[in-house]
């Protein structure tokens, strides 16, 4: 598979880079506090199937923080207008951790355009009893360690991601993380009121030993989407995408392909032709 | 020079044990190991030094904000500011600082000090801060917009305390429909404004852009120094030569009656201070956006200094707190002034696990050894001669 292809997309002022590899339906990909990490060998896997697009969230990256940022709900808003300027009709959205937040956000305000969803470990609501690890509390390679289950993954992320050429990019990115994320601590209250609004077909993917969004997250997600699934990885903490990539991979597709098949088929017997 | 006793009102029976073994005395410390009893006795305690502090002729007496740790029982200054507005009836009661960033709402701070002015009759010293990194787990605060809340929360103090009410202040996180506080403050156009902090050159800048008095935190007299260069040449840049009232140096002094006997006396106090009570998670003291990048990557480095055991002789020997015999702690003080060029300290007399009689007598000792031949002392030689320098440059 051919590198992807690295642009900047400005997006009503507000300048970001963008990632871009493959070719079919369109899918968008929200990343969370990693989302400056660089492109992996499992989004080339989406990419034989979709045309993969991963932006890097406003305020990241070594951005400037924008001057309109306060809110998950912000990002969300940018994210819709991305997908308007970039003209992604029938996208697939899948979000991780934080980008599940923004991802589970955007799509109960706007769902037209949105093909399926897929959340994959997702901040963005709060469950009594199930409090997870307080990153912001810890020093950064605790917190990174405390997303893996598997501590020979989390040796070889922490050799990897934590290198001192990105040290600035993620002291950068923490700021604009805490500004939407501090308080309330990784949720917005008002997010669990309006899951219900979310048409898109929906699956939620989740490691059965995440520490920082315990699995009663995923459980709480499911509950109030309605008609969704959910999927537990077995043997897997909060990074799914890092530590059992071919189960991520496997669910995506296996999501993306039943729906556009159903798509298709409602398609044909509407109008008679594929969308 | 003005020489305040600062009090910083620590739990002073802990049980050592416990927080060593925990670690910190702060955010995560129990309060199960908190004895109401003892503690209404510690403050009564303290509150008692305080109103010697006034009798026996320190300038004024500070108290300051820190939360939910064994370092210090203030959460809550202007409680202990307004037990002490009516005895103190002489020197300055100044609260060292309140932490604008931590609260909702500004307007109350306007006015608990407002009334701490009037109660004193114009003695009152407003101390403004952003609190430590610490402070934004334990109140909930977002620290990535803790400098804007408190230039926002500042402006709108400043002004619901010099424009005429009421008027509308609408900021980004602070928002009102009608700003009118009763009472003004008894001093116009306001308090004396004094600004504590651990040296930031961004603060350093905007201390001498207002005037305001400058409060160097615990720190070596020689970065004390060079920090306070950096502040008369930032205000000769701003075309004024900044006076030695605007420059304050926080310490600790003890008495002995001689430098080793004092040393001897203080010990497990002074190191139950600068180690157990002072130790802090570093990654809750730098919590995302409290500081700038630049500011987090050079803690960092610093990072394999830390956690070594500060003994009583490091202390002394950086010049971070002054012990000895009566002689050699006037010595050292003057020697610092003239080094440093303050013309404020900021003293403690009790610190760590220091009793009450033993601070008592300590306090005595400072009033009675040191303060008499300071009080109009000036800073003379190099801090002078610094400035001119500055000012040529």
């Amino acid at each position: 598979m051919a590198a992807p292809s690295i642009s900047e997309r400005d997006v009503r002022g507000t300048s970001i880079k963008l990632m871009r590899a493959g070719s079919g339906s369109p899918l968008l990909l929200l990343r969370g506090t990693d989302a400056s990490d660089v492109w992996l060998p499992w989004m080339d896997r989406l990419a034989e199937r979709h045309t993969v697009i991963v932006p890097e969230h406003p305020g990241f990256g070594g951005k400037p923080m924008p001057p309109w940022l306060d809110r998950v709900s912000d990002l969300a808003n940018f994210h819709l207008d991305l997908i308007d300027a970039l003209d992604l009709a029938r996208v697939h959205l899948v979000g991780t951790s934080l980008g599940g937040w923004i991802a589970a956000d955007l799509a109960h305000r706007s769902g037209a355009g949105i093909a399926t969803l897929t959340l994959v470990g997702a901040a963005g609501l709060r469950v009594l009893g199930h409090t997870g690890v307080d990153t912001f509390m810890q020093a950064e390679e605790t917190g990174l360690r405390a997303r893996f289950h598997d501590t020979a993954r989390a040796d070889a992320a922490v050799a990897r991601m934590l290198a001192p050429e990105s040290e600035d990019v993620r002291l950068q990115n923490a700021i604009t993380i805490a500004r939407v994320a501090w308080s309330p601590r990784l949720h917005d209250p008002h997010l669990a009121k309006w899951l219900h609004r979310i048409a898109a077909p929906t699956l939620i993917v989740w490691g059965e030993h995440d520490r920082l969004f315990p699995v009663a997250h995923g459980t709480a997600f499911h509950a109030a989407i309605p008609g969704s699934r959910l999927t537990v990885v077995r043997g897997c903490g909060h990074a799914v995408a890092l530590e059992n990539p071919d189960a991520l991979v496997a669910s995506i597709l296996d999501h993306t392909s039943i729906q556009e098949r159903t798509s298709v088929q409602e398609n044909t017997g509407k109008q008679g032709s594929p969308a | 020079m003005k020489i305040f006793n600062f009090h910083l009102m620590p739990y002073a029976d802990v049980d050592v044990e416990a927080m060593r073994a925990h670690g910190t005395a702060w955010i995560t410390f129990s309060n199960s190991h908190y004895d109401p009893v003892k503690g209404a006795e510690l403050y009564n305690q303290y509150l008692d030094q305080l109103e010697r502090a006034d009798e026996l002729g320190f300038y004024g007496v500070c108290v300051n904000e820190h939360h939910q740790t064994a370092y210090g029982l203030m959460p809550t200054p202007g409680v202990l500011a307004g037990a002490l507005a009516r005895s103190i009836k002489r020197g300055k009661v100044a609260v060292l600082g309140r932490a604008l960033p931590l609260v909702s709402n500004p307007l109350v701070i306007a006015e608990e000090f407002a009334m701490l002015d009037n109660l004193t009759r114009g003695r009152f010293i407003a101390g403004f801060v952003r609190g430590i990194g610490a402070e934004y787990h334990t109140m909930g605060v977002n620290p990535a917009e803790s400098l804007e809340r408190f230039n926002e929360a500042h402006d709108l103090i400043i002004q619901a305390w010099t424009r005429p009410g009421p008027f509308e202040f609408t900021g980004r996180h602070y928002n009102f429909k009608y700003v009118n506080p009763w009472p003004t403050p008894y001093r116009k156009p306001h308090p004396e404004i004094y600004i504590p902090s651990s040296g930031s050159l961004q603060t350093i800048k905007w201390v001498a852009e207002k005037r305001y008095t400058y409060c160097q935190t615990l720190s070596p007299i020689a970065g004390v120094a060079a920090t306070f260069d950096l502040f008369r040449q930032e205000a000769d840049r701003l075309g004024y030569e900044a006076t030695p009232d605007q420059l304050s140096w926080s310490n600790a002094i003890f008495i002995g009656e001689t430098d080793a006997k004092a040393i001897a006396a203080c010990r497990y106090h002074m190191e139950t201070y600068a180690n157990d009570f002072l130790t802090r998670d570093p990654a809750a003291m730098m919590p995302p956006g409290y500081t700038s990048v630049e500011s987090v990557k050079r803690m960092r480095a610093l990072r394999s200094h830390r956690g070594s055991f500060q003994r009583t002789e490091d202390l002394v020997d950086k010049g971070i707190v002054i012990v000895g015999s009566p002689n050699t702690v006037r010595e050292k003080l003057a020697a610092y002034q003239d080094l440093a060029g303050f013309g404020v300290s900021l003293t403690k007399t009790q610190f760590g696990t220091m009793p009450h009689a033993m601070a008592l007598e300590n306090q005595a000792a400072v009033a009675q050894e040191v303060l008499p031949y300071f009080r109009d002392r000036v800073p003379q030689g190099r801090s002078a001669a610094a400035a001119k320098q500055a000012a040529a440059e």
